[in-house]
């Protein structure tokens, strides 16, 4: 971001001092009973009572959740509370993970589960590409001097903003059988194409819808990235004559390169939990064509005539261990880009 | 920093332009027509959506659509109840009328002369077309806000947005001031469990964290939503590397005036640490007016609805009411597009400086 923090930093500082008028209040009336905790406990033990709320939210609502989904996950029948249901030990595992061929899905005892691994695999093996790409492409025309940049850069950011729901909704209303998409294929003398009832185009138009919405975020990362490489380079380079191409291989996208590590990784976390859009878009069809791992856990869990919180638990696992592993990733690839 | 990077290379471009050896490379032709593509695309349907907010039903089927929306023109006619509807019609003859319908058989139209009503025409369809004016169709705004519980989706909205940020910001810069003023033994391991519980979404603990919303009474309130995801691992990281940077001076100095730590927290930290406050509190604001899976499981009465999960229900209905659906997603959008308008730069410098959205 080239410079001009102040101005928006003191405007919405302003906007918070109105907004926070009520807040103070509040803190004022703690002070008295603060105070008193003080004195009772030291203020050697002080930081534990700043740290009390704050964990036990996190306890609450995080650490508990984890450790009852994993005895879920070994748990069968419907019933919600855990001392009610039967332990049935690694039973769901065994139901989910049961295939004949792991390559096709059909062949699965759990297709629905199986499916919904395989089109989240399909869905962000082309999403992150192109999004990244794109991200690419558009975080470096955004750092040529061009006119109207910060113009440019607020059309591809905007979106990121939008609710998932605003943004399935948006393009559903151009994709639909009458819409201003199919409009334009019958002026230009094509066939309207009914984009919902076909899986392909369903699963097209779930990367696309899902590119634009995030597209924005990515690229301002790299464009970040692109702007804390240091202008010598480019002007060393420019001094010696190196064509532009030559200058994109040897500097920038190596100096970029640590970046676009993270960049990739943080798009693969987000994009093995895809849910909200794709659902308001395509509802997971046509069939469950476009239905992925999250849905599966939303539709097992809470949607089914029977609840099966034990067979979505153990799902959940399953997700939480692909997480694992890619957040490890990315640790590793956030200290490869801060270490250099 | 950044700024001086961005002064140095305008002056180099400048410098080189002016020596003419800035000739229009390959690279500039494809920046300028990827740029204004992605104008197209990225405002296209937007722009479409508003336009189509202010159509009519009959104005949202028709095919192939109209850009601006047009309402046709209705005309009273003597002997008549409800007015009628206008087109121009070509007459056997070839001349051009404008006629009224009065009611239409299969493809033959019954039409008559607005001026002469006594006369009647039997017209073939496809020897007309409806003479239109531009007219936005605002019922489909007021109809939603008076009849449906739109209004209430809008507060539910409203009240998690706030109360849920307001409850962020309090336990987490809580958290931070604890976890960056003072050191403890225990420092470590605490911010190690923030890390961690940072590696744990919400979309892998639905079900747990649905069975402690239910166990603690408040499945359809709006609480379910607002508390499970209140701190924020995130948040505590953002504020903490900020109060880090406060220097440590000031405390001493106020605890040398006998201020008590909730004082120093709250007088002097607090308004010290307020532009990571106002990040944070972007963030919160964004996160919760956009929630919709959580809300989904745990909002099960229309009553408690929030705007997401309305809009969801809405356009899952079998008869979907476009034109009212489209009227509310872009209700939906004014405080974001709002937001935008003022705080861009700012919600920008904030996810470029810490990585996350």
């Amino acid at each position: 971001m080239a410079g001009n923090t102040d101005k928006p930093a003191g405007f919405s500082a302003r906007l918070a001092a109105i907004a926070s008028w009520p807040v103070a209040q509040v803190f004022r009336l703690l002070e008295y009973p603060l105070a008193v905790i003080q004195r009772r406990v030291g203020i050697k033990r002080m930081p534990w009572i700043f740290l009390l709320p704050n964990l036990a939210f996190f306890g609450i609502f995080v650490v508990t959740p984890l450790f009852i989904n994993f005895a879920f996950s070994f748990t069968g029948g419907t019933e919600l509370f855990l001392g009610n249901r039967v332990y049935t030990g690694t039973e769901q595992y065994g139901f989910l993970l049961e295939c004949e061929t792991f390559g096709d899905p059909i062949t699965c005892r759990e297709d629905r589960f199986w499916k919904g691994l395989y089109n989240t695999a399909t869905f962000i093996f082309f999403q992150v590409t192109f999004l990244v790409l794109f991200s690419l492409i558009t975080a470096l025309i955004l750092n040529r001097e061009i006119r109207g940049r910060g113009f440019f850069r607020a059309v591809f950011f905007f979106p990121v903003l939008l609710s998932p729901v605003v943004v399935a909704l948006i393009w559903k209303w151009v994709l639909l059988r009458d819409g201003l998409l199919n409009a334009f294929l019958v002026s230009i003398g094509l066939d309207k194409v009914l984009f919902f009832v076909s899986p392909e185009w369903s699963m097209f138009w779930a990367v696309f819808v899902s590119i634009w919405a995030h597209m924005g975020f990515y690229t301002l990362i790299l464009l970040a990235g692109l702007q804390a490489i240091q202008p010598d380079l480019y002007e060393a380079a420019e001094m010696d004559g190196t064509s532009k191409e030559r200058v994109f291989w040897r500097i920038t996208l190596p100096l970029l390169w640590p970046n676009l590590l993270v960049v990739v990784v943080l798009a693969l976390i987000k994009g093995v939990q895809i849910f909200d859009e794709v659902f308001v878009l395509t509802g997971g069809g046509p069939g469950t064509a476009t239905q992925f791992i999250v849905q599966y856990i939303y539709n097992t869990g809470f949607t089914e005539q029977v609840q099966n919180f034990g067979l979505a638990s153990a799902a959940s696992v399953i997700l939480g261990v692909i997480l694992f592993v890619l957040t490890m990733i990315q640790l590793a690839a956030t200290r490869v880009r801060d270490n250099g | 920093m950044a700024d001086t990077n961005a002064k140095t290379r305008t002056l180099a471009t400048l410098v080189t332009a002016m020596r003419g050896r800035n000739r229009l490379h390959w690279t500039d032709v494809f920046s300028y027509t990827y740029l204004l593509f992605g104008v197209l695309l990225m405002f296209g349907p937007v722009l479409w959506l508003v336009m189509s907010s202010f159509k009519t039903p009959a104005g949202l089927i028709e095919f192939p659509p109209t850009f601006l929306p047009l309402g046709q023109i209705e005309v009273p006619v003597e002997g008549y109840e409800k007015p009628l509807l206008l087109y121009d019609v070509t007459m056997e003859d070839g001349t051009t009328k404008q006629l009224a319908q009065v009611r239409r058989i299969g493809i033959i139209s019954q039409m008559v002369d607005p001026e002469n009503p006594d006369e009647k025409f039997k017209i073939p369809i496809d020897q007309r077309t409806k003479v239109r004016e531009f007219r936005m169709a605002f019922e489909n705004y007021r109809d939603p806000l008076e009849r449906f519980n739109f209004v209430l989706f809008l507060k539910n909205s409203v009240v998690v947005t706030v109360v849920a940020t307001l409850v962020t910001l309090l336990i987490n810069s809580m958290a931070a001031y604890g976890l960056s003023i003072y050191e403890f033994r225990g420092r470590n391991a605490i911010l190690l469990f923030v890390i961690g519980t940072l590696m744990i979404p919400i979309t892998v603990i639905l079900v747990p964290v649905y069975l402690v919303v239910t166990q603690m009474g408040m499945i359809n309130s709006l609480w379910a939503v607002i508390l499970p995801g209140a701190a924020t691992p995130t948040g505590v990281f953002l504020l903490r590397q900020y109060m880090l940077t406060i220097p440590k001076d000031l405390i001493e100095a106020a605890r040398m005036d006998n201020a008590s730590e909730w004082a120093i927290y709250s007088k002097v930290v607090l308004p010290l640490a307020m532009p990571a406050i106002a990040v944070l509190a972007i963030f919160s604001i964004m996160w919760r007016w956009n929630e919709f899976l959580w809300p989904l499981i745990v909002l099960n009465r229309s009553e408690v609805y929030t705007l997401q999960v309305g809009l969801n229900a809405f356009q899952g209905e079998l008869d979907v009411q476009w034109h009212y659906i489209l009227a509310m997603t872009v209700v939906t959008l004014i405080p974001v597009v709002i937001a935008f308008t003022f705080l861009q730069k700012f919600i920008t410098t904030g996810i470029a400086s810490s990585g996350m959205k």
